[in-house]
Protein backbone atom coordinates (compact mmCIF):
# COMPACT_ATOMS: atom_id res chain seq x y z
CA UNK A 1 0.00 0.00 0.00
CA UNK A 2 1.17 3.19 -1.18
CA UNK A 3 2.40 5.73 2.35
CA UNK A 4 -0.09 8.40 3.42
CA UNK A 5 2.15 10.11 5.12
CA UNK A 6 6.24 10.24 5.11
CA UNK A 7 8.99 11.89 6.30
CA UNK A 8 12.42 11.45 4.43
CA UNK A 9 15.28 12.40 5.99
CA UNK A 10 14.31 14.87 8.38
CA UNK A 11 16.67 17.46 10.85
CA UNK A 12 16.08 20.09 12.32
CA UNK A 13 18.25 21.91 14.94
CA UNK A 14 18.64 24.76 17.99
CA UNK A 15 21.38 25.82 17.63
CA UNK A 16 23.53 23.23 18.81
CA UNK A 17 21.28 20.82 19.66
CA UNK A 18 19.77 18.61 17.46
CA UNK A 19 16.21 17.34 17.91
CA UNK A 20 15.68 15.43 15.34
CA UNK A 21 18.69 13.40 13.10
CA UNK A 22 17.41 12.07 9.74
CA UNK A 23 13.77 10.52 10.50
CA UNK A 24 12.46 8.15 8.20
CA UNK A 25 9.23 7.11 8.83
CA UNK A 26 6.56 6.03 6.41
CA UNK A 27 2.73 5.47 7.23
CA UNK A 28 0.42 3.72 5.33
CA UNK A 29 -3.42 4.74 5.27
CA UNK A 30 -5.28 3.31 8.05
CA UNK A 31 -2.47 2.51 10.59
CA UNK A 32 -2.33 3.36 14.56
CA UNK A 33 1.47 4.01 15.09
CA UNK A 34 2.76 4.55 18.28
CA UNK A 35 5.77 6.71 18.67
CA UNK A 36 7.74 5.92 22.10
CA UNK A 37 10.39 7.76 23.96
CA UNK A 38 12.39 9.24 26.84
CA UNK A 39 11.13 12.87 27.63
CA UNK A 40 13.63 15.08 25.16
CA UNK A 41 13.70 12.11 22.56
CA UNK A 42 12.36 14.49 19.79
CA UNK A 43 8.88 13.05 19.22
CA UNK A 44 6.82 16.53 19.84
CA UNK A 45 9.50 17.70 17.61
CA UNK A 46 8.73 15.55 14.96
CA UNK A 47 4.76 16.36 15.51
CA UNK A 48 5.38 19.87 15.45
CA UNK A 49 7.28 19.53 12.12
CA UNK A 50 4.83 17.36 10.54
CA UNK A 51 2.30 19.75 11.89
CA UNK A 52 3.77 22.57 10.57
CA UNK A 53 4.71 24.61 13.78
CA UNK A 54 8.44 23.94 12.81
CA UNK A 55 10.11 24.17 9.90
CA UNK A 56 12.51 21.14 9.33
CA UNK A 57 16.77 22.40 8.85
CA UNK A 58 16.45 19.85 6.11
CA UNK A 59 14.65 16.81 4.74
CA UNK A 60 10.83 16.30 3.02
CA UNK A 61 7.34 15.36 4.40
CA UNK A 62 5.20 14.07 1.97
CA UNK A 63 1.55 13.79 2.31
CA UNK A 64 -0.60 11.94 -0.40
CA UNK A 65 2.89 12.28 -2.35
CA UNK A 66 3.46 16.11 -2.03
CA UNK A 67 5.59 18.10 0.01
CA UNK A 68 4.15 19.99 2.45
CA UNK A 69 7.32 21.40 4.26
CA UNK A 70 6.82 25.31 5.06
CA UNK A 71 3.25 25.07 4.82
CA UNK A 72 1.32 26.99 7.88
CA UNK A 73 -0.19 24.52 10.55
CA UNK A 74 -3.92 25.79 9.15
CA UNK A 75 -2.66 24.81 5.69
CA UNK A 76 -1.93 21.82 6.48
CA UNK A 77 -4.88 21.14 8.77
CA UNK A 78 -6.91 22.24 5.61
CA UNK A 79 -4.89 19.46 3.61
CA UNK A 80 -6.12 16.52 5.88
CA UNK A 81 -3.53 16.16 9.12
CA UNK A 82 -5.03 17.04 12.44
CA UNK A 83 -3.79 17.10 15.76
CA UNK A 84 -4.69 17.05 19.19
CA UNK A 85 -1.98 18.48 22.01
CA UNK A 86 -0.33 17.63 25.11
CA UNK A 87 -2.14 19.97 27.16
CA UNK A 88 -5.54 20.30 25.98
CA UNK A 89 -5.91 23.32 23.51
CA UNK A 90 -9.65 24.49 23.84
CA UNK A 91 -11.39 27.77 24.13
CA UNK A 92 -12.17 28.11 28.08
CA UNK A 93 -14.34 30.51 28.58
CA UNK A 94 -17.01 28.98 25.95
CA UNK A 95 -19.62 26.00 26.98
CA UNK A 96 -18.31 22.25 25.37
CA UNK A 97 -21.37 22.86 22.66
CA UNK A 98 -19.63 26.19 21.23
CA UNK A 99 -16.33 24.81 21.26
CA UNK A 100 -17.46 22.31 18.72
CA UNK A 101 -19.91 24.71 17.46
CA UNK A 102 -17.09 27.32 16.22
CA UNK A 103 -14.28 24.11 15.14
CA UNK A 104 -17.81 22.89 13.26
CA UNK A 105 -17.85 26.77 12.12
CA UNK A 106 -13.98 27.40 11.05
CA UNK A 107 -14.41 23.98 9.06
CA UNK A 108 -17.02 24.97 6.72
CA UNK A 109 -15.35 28.92 6.36
CA UNK A 110 -13.86 29.69 3.47
CA UNK A 111 -15.01 32.61 1.90
CA UNK A 112 -18.32 34.73 3.15
CA UNK A 113 -19.00 31.40 4.61
CA UNK A 114 -17.13 32.73 7.59
CA UNK A 115 -20.01 35.25 8.01
CA UNK A 116 -23.20 32.39 7.90
CA UNK A 117 -24.72 32.11 11.58
CA UNK A 118 -22.78 29.54 13.73
CA UNK A 119 -26.18 28.64 16.05
CA UNK A 120 -27.71 26.68 12.62
CA UNK A 121 -29.79 23.58 13.48
CA UNK A 122 -27.73 21.50 11.37
CA UNK A 123 -24.66 22.96 12.75
CA UNK A 124 -25.69 22.26 16.12
CA UNK A 125 -26.86 18.42 15.72
CA UNK A 126 -23.69 17.66 14.05
CA UNK A 127 -21.77 19.18 17.26
CA UNK A 128 -24.43 17.24 19.31
CA UNK A 129 -23.37 13.90 17.50
CA UNK A 130 -19.95 14.49 18.40
CA UNK A 131 -20.53 15.20 22.22
CA UNK A 132 -22.07 12.02 22.29
CA UNK A 133 -19.38 9.65 19.67
CA UNK A 134 -16.51 11.13 21.77
CA UNK A 135 -18.89 10.70 25.49
CA UNK A 136 -19.11 13.76 26.51
CA UNK A 137 -22.65 14.91 26.62
CA UNK A 138 -23.21 15.44 30.02
CA UNK A 139 -20.84 17.96 30.16
CA UNK A 140 -22.53 19.69 26.89
CA UNK A 141 -22.90 22.93 28.15
CA UNK A 142 -19.85 23.27 30.85
CA UNK A 143 -17.57 26.05 30.64
CA UNK A 144 -14.61 24.26 28.96
CA UNK A 145 -12.43 25.82 31.22
CA UNK A 146 -13.51 24.02 34.38
CA UNK A 147 -13.53 20.68 33.12
CA UNK A 148 -11.77 17.43 34.59
CA UNK A 149 -8.73 16.96 32.84
CA UNK A 150 -10.39 13.85 30.86
CA UNK A 151 -12.88 15.30 29.51
CA UNK A 152 -10.73 18.22 28.40
CA UNK A 153 -8.41 15.90 26.20
CA UNK A 154 -11.65 14.42 24.86
CA UNK A 155 -12.80 17.41 23.71
CA UNK A 156 -8.97 18.39 22.39
CA UNK A 157 -9.23 15.16 20.05
CA UNK A 158 -13.10 15.70 19.06
CA UNK A 159 -12.09 19.21 18.16
CA UNK A 160 -9.43 18.05 16.00
CA UNK A 161 -11.22 15.47 14.15
CA UNK A 162 -14.47 18.17 13.16
CA UNK A 163 -12.63 18.79 9.85
CA UNK A 164 -12.99 14.66 8.99
CA UNK A 165 -8.94 14.76 8.85
CA UNK A 166 -7.05 11.41 6.87
CA UNK A 167 -4.57 11.87 9.62
CA UNK A 168 -4.98 12.40 13.01
CA UNK A 169 -1.68 12.94 15.34
CA UNK A 170 -2.04 12.99 19.17
CA UNK A 171 0.49 14.34 21.91
CA UNK A 172 0.17 11.97 24.51
CA UNK A 173 -3.93 11.45 25.07
CA UNK A 174 -3.35 9.94 28.35
CA UNK A 175 -0.90 11.93 30.04
CA UNK A 176 -2.47 13.44 33.14
CA UNK A 177 -4.92 10.91 33.06
CA UNK A 178 -5.26 8.54 36.31
CA UNK A 179 -4.75 4.81 35.61
CA UNK A 180 -8.47 4.21 36.00
CA UNK A 181 -9.70 6.52 33.18
CA UNK A 182 -7.08 5.92 31.13
CA UNK A 183 -7.98 2.52 29.15
CA UNK A 184 -11.57 3.95 29.36
CA UNK A 185 -10.69 7.14 27.49
CA UNK A 186 -8.67 5.33 24.78
CA UNK A 187 -11.53 3.02 24.23
CA UNK A 188 -13.71 6.37 23.62
CA UNK A 189 -10.99 7.59 21.07
CA UNK A 190 -9.72 4.82 19.06
CA UNK A 191 -13.58 3.36 18.89
CA UNK A 192 -14.58 7.02 17.27
CA UNK A 193 -11.10 6.95 14.92
CA UNK A 194 -11.44 3.38 13.85
CA UNK A 195 -14.63 3.92 12.54
CA UNK A 196 -13.47 7.22 11.10
CA UNK A 197 -10.56 5.53 9.25
CA UNK A 198 -8.56 7.77 10.55
CA UNK A 199 -4.88 7.18 10.25
CA UNK A 200 -3.54 7.32 14.10
CA UNK A 201 0.05 8.71 15.43
CA UNK A 202 0.50 8.85 18.64
CA UNK A 203 2.88 10.04 21.74
CA UNK A 204 2.36 7.82 24.26
CA UNK A 205 4.76 6.83 27.13
CA UNK A 206 2.63 4.37 28.65
CA UNK A 207 3.64 1.04 27.48
CA UNK A 208 0.43 -0.66 28.20
CA UNK A 209 -1.76 1.51 26.17
CA UNK A 210 0.83 1.60 23.50
CA UNK A 211 0.71 -2.37 23.51
CA UNK A 212 -2.97 -2.36 23.47
CA UNK A 213 -3.96 -0.09 20.49
CA UNK A 214 -1.21 0.07 18.42
CA UNK A 215 -0.17 -1.90 15.42
CA UNK A 216 3.22 -0.28 15.23
CA UNK A 217 5.38 1.20 17.35
CA UNK A 218 8.29 4.15 16.45
CA UNK A 219 10.78 4.39 19.30
CA UNK A 220 12.76 7.68 19.51
CA UNK A 221 15.90 8.66 20.87
CA UNK A 222 18.16 11.65 20.65
CA UNK A 223 16.05 12.46 18.00
CA UNK A 224 17.16 9.56 16.27
CA UNK A 225 14.59 6.37 14.98
CA UNK A 226 16.09 3.15 16.97
CA UNK A 227 13.33 1.26 16.71
CA UNK A 228 10.21 0.60 13.72
CA UNK A 229 8.69 -2.11 14.08
CA UNK A 230 5.54 -3.96 15.69
CA UNK A 231 4.01 -3.69 19.13
CA UNK A 232 5.45 -7.06 20.17
CA UNK A 233 9.00 -6.83 18.52
CA UNK A 234 9.64 -3.43 19.25
CA UNK A 235 8.30 -3.09 23.35
CA UNK A 236 10.94 -6.30 23.35
CA UNK A 237 13.86 -4.33 21.16
CA UNK A 238 17.01 -4.52 23.51
CA UNK A 239 17.52 -0.55 22.76
CA UNK A 240 14.19 -0.26 23.45
CA UNK A 241 14.30 -1.49 26.56
CA UNK A 242 17.33 0.24 27.73
CA UNK A 243 16.85 3.76 25.73
CA UNK A 244 12.77 4.06 26.19
CA UNK A 245 11.37 1.59 29.06
CA UNK A 246 14.26 1.08 31.26
CA UNK A 247 14.31 -2.66 32.38
CA UNK A 248 12.59 -2.68 35.42
CA UNK A 249 9.67 -0.44 34.17
CA UNK A 250 9.58 -2.98 31.19
CA UNK A 251 9.14 -5.72 33.30
CA UNK A 252 6.61 -4.63 35.84
CA UNK A 253 4.10 -3.22 33.72
CA UNK A 254 4.48 -4.87 30.36
CA UNK A 255 4.27 -8.45 31.88
CA UNK A 256 2.08 -7.66 35.07
CA UNK A 257 -0.04 -6.09 33.03
CA UNK A 258 -0.37 -8.73 30.34
CA UNK A 259 0.97 -6.85 27.23
CA UNK A 260 3.90 -9.29 26.39
CA UNK A 261 2.37 -12.23 27.65
CA UNK A 262 2.96 -13.91 24.07
CA UNK A 263 6.25 -13.07 23.59
CA UNK A 264 8.47 -15.06 25.20
CA UNK A 265 11.80 -13.40 23.82
CA UNK A 266 10.28 -10.15 25.44
CA UNK A 267 11.37 -11.75 28.94
CA UNK A 268 14.70 -12.58 27.86
CA UNK B 1 -31.85 23.21 18.82
CA UNK B 2 -32.60 25.06 21.86
CA UNK B 3 -31.64 28.38 22.08
CA UNK B 4 -32.53 31.16 24.46
CA UNK B 5 -33.88 33.75 22.43
CA UNK B 6 -31.68 36.87 21.14
CA UNK B 7 -33.71 39.96 21.87
CA UNK B 8 -30.67 42.34 20.93
CA UNK B 9 -31.99 43.54 17.63
CA UNK B 10 -35.49 43.44 18.55
CA UNK B 11 -34.07 45.81 21.84
CA UNK B 12 -31.85 48.31 19.49
CA UNK B 13 -34.69 48.42 17.23
CA UNK B 14 -37.14 49.69 19.89
CA UNK B 15 -34.55 51.87 21.72
CA UNK B 16 -33.40 53.77 18.94
CA UNK B 17 -36.79 53.93 17.13
CA UNK B 18 -37.66 55.49 21.01
CA UNK B 19 -34.93 57.78 21.28
CA UNK B 20 -35.07 59.37 18.20
CA UNK B 21 -38.88 60.41 18.76
CA UNK B 22 -38.40 61.39 21.78
CA UNK B 23 -35.27 63.19 21.05
CA UNK B 24 -37.19 64.94 18.47
CA UNK B 25 -40.38 65.05 20.71
CA UNK B 26 -38.86 66.11 23.85
CA UNK B 27 -34.96 66.73 23.97
CA UNK B 28 -33.49 70.69 24.59
CA UNK B 29 -30.93 71.36 22.29
CA UNK B 30 -28.09 70.97 24.87
CA UNK B 31 -29.16 67.44 25.50
CA UNK B 32 -29.57 66.28 21.61
CA UNK B 33 -26.08 67.90 21.57
CA UNK B 34 -24.84 65.70 24.08
CA UNK B 35 -26.13 62.69 22.64
CA UNK B 36 -24.50 63.24 19.24
CA UNK B 37 -21.69 63.72 20.24
CA UNK B 38 -21.79 60.21 22.69
CA UNK B 39 -23.21 58.05 19.98
CA UNK B 40 -20.39 59.41 17.54
CA UNK B 41 -17.83 58.60 20.06
CA UNK B 42 -19.82 55.20 20.74
CA UNK B 43 -19.82 54.24 16.84
CA UNK B 44 -15.72 53.80 17.34
CA UNK B 45 -16.65 52.09 20.69
CA UNK B 46 -18.53 49.45 18.78
CA UNK B 47 -15.34 48.07 17.04
CA UNK B 48 -12.98 48.43 19.94
CA UNK B 49 -15.31 46.58 21.53
CA UNK B 50 -14.86 43.78 19.18
CA UNK B 51 -10.95 44.20 19.04
CA UNK B 52 -11.53 44.26 22.88
CA UNK B 53 -13.82 40.55 23.07
CA UNK B 54 -10.56 38.99 20.82
CA UNK B 55 -8.15 40.31 23.79
CA UNK B 56 -6.49 43.31 22.44
CA UNK B 57 -6.60 46.64 23.40
CA UNK B 58 -5.96 49.71 21.00
CA UNK B 59 -4.83 52.98 22.53
CA UNK B 60 -4.12 54.44 19.25
CA UNK B 61 -7.86 54.59 17.75
CA UNK B 62 -8.15 58.64 17.71
CA UNK B 63 -6.17 57.82 14.25
CA UNK B 64 -8.95 56.66 12.46
CA UNK B 65 -11.21 58.96 14.86
CA UNK B 66 -9.30 62.11 13.25
CA UNK B 67 -8.86 60.46 9.68
CA UNK B 68 -12.70 60.93 9.90
CA UNK B 69 -12.88 63.65 10.73
CA UNK B 70 -10.19 65.27 8.92
CA UNK B 71 -12.01 63.61 5.47
CA UNK B 72 -15.43 65.33 5.96
CA UNK B 73 -14.09 68.49 6.98
CA UNK B 74 -11.33 68.64 3.73
CA UNK B 75 -14.07 67.39 1.44
CA UNK B 76 -15.74 70.57 2.34
CA UNK B 77 -13.06 73.04 2.40
CA UNK B 78 -13.51 75.85 0.17
CA UNK B 79 -16.98 75.38 -0.71
CA UNK B 80 -16.61 71.83 -1.48
CA UNK B 81 -18.46 68.44 -0.56
CA UNK B 82 -21.27 68.94 1.98
CA UNK B 83 -23.58 65.87 1.41
CA UNK B 84 -23.30 63.79 4.27
CA UNK B 85 -24.55 61.01 1.68
CA UNK B 86 -20.54 61.13 0.25
CA UNK B 87 -18.73 62.69 3.03
CA UNK B 88 -19.35 60.32 5.76
CA UNK B 89 -19.15 57.18 3.54
CA UNK B 90 -15.98 59.11 2.30
CA UNK B 91 -14.64 59.23 5.77
CA UNK B 92 -15.80 55.58 7.03
CA UNK B 93 -13.83 54.33 3.60
CA UNK B 94 -10.51 56.64 4.40
CA UNK B 95 -10.13 55.04 7.81
CA UNK B 96 -10.63 51.54 6.27
CA UNK B 97 -8.26 51.93 3.93
CA UNK B 98 -5.51 53.01 6.48
CA UNK B 99 -6.96 50.46 8.37
CA UNK B 100 -6.08 47.83 6.24
CA UNK B 101 -2.33 48.89 5.25
CA UNK B 102 -1.28 49.58 9.14
CA UNK B 103 -3.67 46.03 9.96
CA UNK B 104 -1.14 44.01 8.64
CA UNK B 105 1.69 45.29 10.88
CA UNK B 106 -0.40 45.76 13.95
CA UNK B 107 -2.00 41.97 13.51
CA UNK B 108 1.35 40.49 14.34
CA UNK B 109 1.40 42.01 17.57
CA UNK B 110 -0.34 41.46 21.06
CA UNK B 111 -0.93 43.03 23.96
CA UNK B 112 0.94 46.25 25.23
CA UNK B 113 3.20 46.20 22.07
CA UNK B 114 -0.58 46.10 20.02
CA UNK B 115 -1.62 48.97 22.35
CA UNK B 116 1.59 51.17 21.79
CA UNK B 117 2.01 50.46 18.45
CA UNK B 118 -1.69 52.08 17.90
CA UNK B 119 -0.78 54.99 19.63
CA UNK B 120 2.29 55.87 18.08
CA UNK B 121 0.85 55.47 14.73
CA UNK B 122 -2.26 57.95 16.01
CA UNK B 123 0.72 60.59 17.26
CA UNK B 124 2.30 60.31 13.83
CA UNK B 125 -0.60 61.77 12.54
CA UNK B 126 -1.13 64.13 15.39
CA UNK B 127 2.27 65.63 14.88
CA UNK B 128 1.55 65.95 11.07
CA UNK B 129 -1.57 68.01 11.52
CA UNK B 130 -0.31 70.25 14.58
CA UNK B 131 2.77 71.65 12.17
CA UNK B 132 0.79 71.56 8.83
CA UNK B 133 -0.22 75.43 8.06
CA UNK B 134 -2.56 74.31 5.54
CA UNK B 135 -4.68 72.26 7.80
CA UNK B 136 -5.20 75.28 10.91
CA UNK B 137 -2.17 73.50 12.94
CA UNK B 138 -3.12 73.32 16.48
CA UNK B 139 -6.15 75.33 15.52
CA UNK B 140 -7.52 73.38 12.77
CA UNK B 141 -10.51 74.39 10.47
CA UNK B 142 -13.99 74.69 10.30
CA UNK B 143 -16.54 72.03 8.72
CA UNK B 144 -18.51 73.21 6.13
CA UNK B 145 -22.75 73.14 7.27
CA UNK B 146 -24.15 69.81 6.36
CA UNK B 147 -26.70 68.86 3.52
CA UNK B 148 -28.81 65.61 3.66
CA UNK B 149 -30.35 64.34 0.47
CA UNK B 150 -29.89 67.80 -1.14
CA UNK B 151 -31.47 69.17 2.02
CA UNK B 152 -29.90 72.02 3.00
CA UNK B 153 -31.18 73.51 6.77
CA UNK B 154 -31.50 76.79 7.23
CA UNK B 155 -30.66 76.73 11.33
CA UNK B 156 -28.19 75.25 13.97
CA UNK B 157 -31.37 73.73 15.19
CA UNK B 158 -32.49 72.13 12.02
CA UNK B 159 -29.25 71.14 11.49
CA UNK B 160 -28.88 69.30 14.79
CA UNK B 161 -31.91 67.92 14.52
CA UNK B 162 -31.22 66.12 11.03
CA UNK B 163 -28.07 65.46 12.38
CA UNK B 164 -29.27 63.46 15.33
CA UNK B 165 -32.08 61.46 13.14
CA UNK B 166 -29.16 60.45 10.33
CA UNK B 167 -27.04 59.39 13.59
CA UNK B 168 -29.32 57.10 14.96
CA UNK B 169 -30.46 55.81 11.67
CA UNK B 170 -26.53 54.55 11.65
CA UNK B 171 -26.30 53.80 14.94
CA UNK B 172 -28.91 51.30 14.54
CA UNK B 173 -27.87 49.84 11.21
CA UNK B 174 -23.90 49.65 12.50
CA UNK B 175 -25.74 47.81 16.14
CA UNK B 176 -27.82 45.57 13.56
CA UNK B 177 -24.97 44.17 11.20
CA UNK B 178 -22.16 44.18 13.84
CA UNK B 179 -24.78 42.14 15.83
CA UNK B 180 -25.45 39.34 13.29
CA UNK B 181 -21.32 39.32 12.67
CA UNK B 182 -20.44 39.02 16.35
CA UNK B 183 -23.38 35.67 15.40
CA UNK B 184 -21.19 34.81 12.80
CA UNK B 185 -18.12 32.13 12.47
CA UNK B 186 -15.85 35.03 12.20
CA UNK B 187 -17.67 36.59 14.86
CA UNK B 188 -17.29 34.07 17.45
CA UNK B 189 -13.90 34.08 16.58
CA UNK B 190 -13.44 36.92 18.90
CA UNK B 191 -13.10 35.31 22.24
CA UNK B 192 -12.12 32.31 20.40
CA UNK B 193 -8.71 33.82 19.66
CA UNK B 194 -8.45 35.30 23.04
CA UNK B 195 -8.66 31.89 24.59
CA UNK B 196 -6.49 30.30 22.70
CA UNK B 197 -4.96 31.36 19.06
CA UNK B 198 -3.39 28.03 18.53
CA UNK B 199 -6.51 26.23 18.68
CA UNK B 200 -7.71 28.38 15.96
CA UNK B 201 -4.72 27.66 13.80
CA UNK B 202 -5.04 24.38 14.15
CA UNK B 203 -8.69 24.46 13.28
CA UNK B 204 -7.68 25.92 9.90
CA UNK B 205 -8.18 29.50 10.25
CA UNK B 206 -5.69 31.97 10.36
CA UNK B 207 -5.26 34.11 13.39
CA UNK B 208 -3.84 36.86 11.71
CA UNK B 209 -6.19 37.23 8.92
CA UNK B 210 -9.49 37.21 11.46
CA UNK B 211 -7.69 39.89 13.63
CA UNK B 212 -6.71 42.17 10.53
CA UNK B 213 -10.30 42.17 9.61
CA UNK B 214 -11.64 43.11 12.77
CA UNK B 215 -9.08 46.01 13.09
CA UNK B 216 -10.23 47.44 9.93
CA UNK B 217 -14.01 47.07 10.66
CA UNK B 218 -12.90 48.96 13.67
CA UNK B 219 -10.97 51.09 11.79
CA UNK B 220 -13.72 52.51 9.74
CA UNK B 221 -16.16 52.35 12.90
CA UNK B 222 -14.16 55.19 14.15
CA UNK B 223 -14.01 56.93 10.75
CA UNK B 224 -17.71 57.04 10.77
CA UNK B 225 -18.02 58.55 14.34
CA UNK B 226 -14.95 61.03 13.73
CA UNK B 227 -17.12 62.26 10.59
CA UNK B 228 -19.78 62.69 12.71
CA UNK B 229 -18.26 64.49 15.41
CA UNK B 230 -16.93 66.63 12.86
CA UNK B 231 -20.36 67.65 11.27
CA UNK B 232 -21.90 68.07 14.41
CA UNK B 233 -19.40 70.11 16.54
CA UNK B 234 -18.60 72.62 12.96
CA UNK B 235 -15.14 72.45 13.85
CA UNK B 236 -11.86 69.81 13.51
CA UNK B 237 -8.59 70.79 15.28
CA UNK B 238 -5.97 68.10 16.54
CA UNK B 239 -6.54 68.29 19.91
CA UNK B 240 -9.79 66.67 20.42
CA UNK B 241 -9.79 64.60 17.28
CA UNK B 242 -6.29 63.15 17.17
CA UNK B 243 -4.69 63.20 20.31
CA UNK B 244 -3.91 60.66 22.48
CA UNK B 245 -6.58 61.70 25.41
CA UNK B 246 -9.33 60.93 22.50
CA UNK B 247 -7.59 57.30 22.25
CA UNK B 248 -8.02 57.44 26.15
CA UNK B 249 -11.53 58.28 25.81
CA UNK B 250 -12.17 55.74 23.69
CA UNK B 251 -10.56 53.43 25.90
CA UNK B 252 -12.41 54.47 28.91
CA UNK B 253 -15.73 54.63 27.17
CA UNK B 254 -14.89 50.75 25.83
CA UNK B 255 -14.31 49.89 29.83
CA UNK B 256 -17.13 51.29 31.24
CA UNK B 257 -19.72 49.99 28.66
CA UNK B 258 -18.27 46.20 28.75
CA UNK B 259 -18.07 43.97 25.92
CA UNK B 260 -21.66 42.37 26.63
CA UNK B 261 -23.55 43.33 24.02
CA UNK B 262 -23.34 45.94 21.01
CA UNK B 263 -25.74 47.90 22.72
CA UNK B 264 -23.30 48.86 25.77
CA UNK B 265 -21.08 51.39 23.76
CA UNK B 266 -24.22 53.84 23.30
CA UNK B 267 -25.48 53.49 26.65
CA UNK B 268 -21.76 53.24 28.30
CA UNK B 269 -20.66 56.44 25.92
CA UNK B 270 -24.31 58.40 27.37
CA UNK B 271 -22.91 57.57 30.90
CA UNK B 272 -19.66 59.20 30.37
CA UNK B 273 -21.21 62.32 28.73
CA UNK B 274 -23.51 62.41 31.11
CA UNK B 275 -20.53 62.42 34.21
CA UNK B 276 -18.40 64.49 32.01
CA UNK B 277 -20.91 66.98 31.63
CA UNK B 278 -21.96 67.36 34.98
CA UNK B 279 -18.57 66.96 36.69
CA UNK B 280 -17.44 69.76 34.45
CA UNK B 281 -20.31 71.88 35.96
CA UNK B 282 -19.47 71.03 39.72
CA UNK B 283 -15.95 70.62 39.64
CA UNK B 284 -14.41 73.20 36.59
CA UNK B 285 -11.00 72.72 37.67
CA UNK B 286 -11.08 68.67 38.98
CA UNK B 287 -13.84 66.76 36.86
CA UNK B 288 -10.97 64.35 35.53
CA UNK B 289 -10.95 63.36 39.42
CA UNK B 290 -14.60 62.28 39.19
CA UNK B 291 -14.44 60.18 35.72
CA UNK B 292 -10.88 58.80 37.15
CA UNK B 293 -13.27 57.78 40.25
CA UNK B 294 -16.03 56.68 38.33
CA UNK B 295 -13.41 54.15 36.48
CA UNK B 296 -11.89 53.11 39.19
CA UNK B 297 -15.46 51.72 40.64
CA UNK B 298 -16.08 50.36 37.42
CA UNK B 299 -12.75 48.18 37.48
CA UNK B 300 -13.32 47.03 40.73
CA UNK B 301 -17.34 46.64 41.33
CA UNK B 302 -18.39 46.14 37.43
CA UNK B 303 -15.74 44.75 35.66
CA UNK B 304 -18.06 43.63 32.86
CA UNK B 305 -18.71 47.24 32.40
CA UNK B 306 -22.42 49.06 32.95
CA UNK B 307 -23.61 46.26 30.97
CA UNK B 308 -23.01 43.06 32.83
CA UNK B 309 -24.77 45.48 35.31
CA UNK B 310 -28.39 45.61 33.57
CA UNK B 311 -27.61 41.55 32.51
CA UNK B 312 -27.36 40.99 36.33
CA UNK B 313 -30.58 42.96 36.70
CA UNK B 314 -32.25 40.96 33.89
CA UNK B 315 -30.84 37.48 35.67
CA UNK B 316 -32.56 38.39 38.90
CA UNK B 317 -35.89 39.21 37.68
CA UNK B 318 -36.22 36.44 35.35
CA UNK B 319 -34.96 33.89 38.52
Amino acid sequence: MSALLEARGLNKSFGAVTAARDIDISVAPHEIVGIIGANGAGKTTFVNMVTGWLKPTSGRILYEGHDIVGRTPRQITRLGICRSFQVAQIFGSASVFDNLLIALGIAEARGLAALRLLRRPDLADKADALLARYGIADYRDQSAGTLPQGVRKLLDIAMAMVAAPKVLLLDEPTSGISSDEKFELMDVVMGALKEDGVTVLFIEHDMEIVGRYVSRVVAFYQGEIICDAPPLVALADPKVKEFVIGEDLHNQTLLQGGVLQEAPDARG
Amino acid sequence: METTRDWTIPGVTVGFAAVAVLGLLFLPDWLMNLTVIAFARALAVVGLMVLWRTGLVSFGHALYFGLGAYTVALLGKDDGISEVLITLPAATLVAATVGLFLGFIVRRYREIFFAMLSLAFSMVLYGILVKTEALGSTDGFNVRTPTFLGFAPEDAGTTLRAIFLVLCALCWTVAVLVHRYLQSTLGRLTTAIRDNEIRVEYLGYSVAQAIHGKYVMSAALAGLGGGILAIALGQVDPDSMVNWTVSGELVFVTILSGPGSVAAPFIGSMIYELIRTYAFEWLPHAWQLIVGVTLLSIIFFLPGGVWSLLARLRRREVE
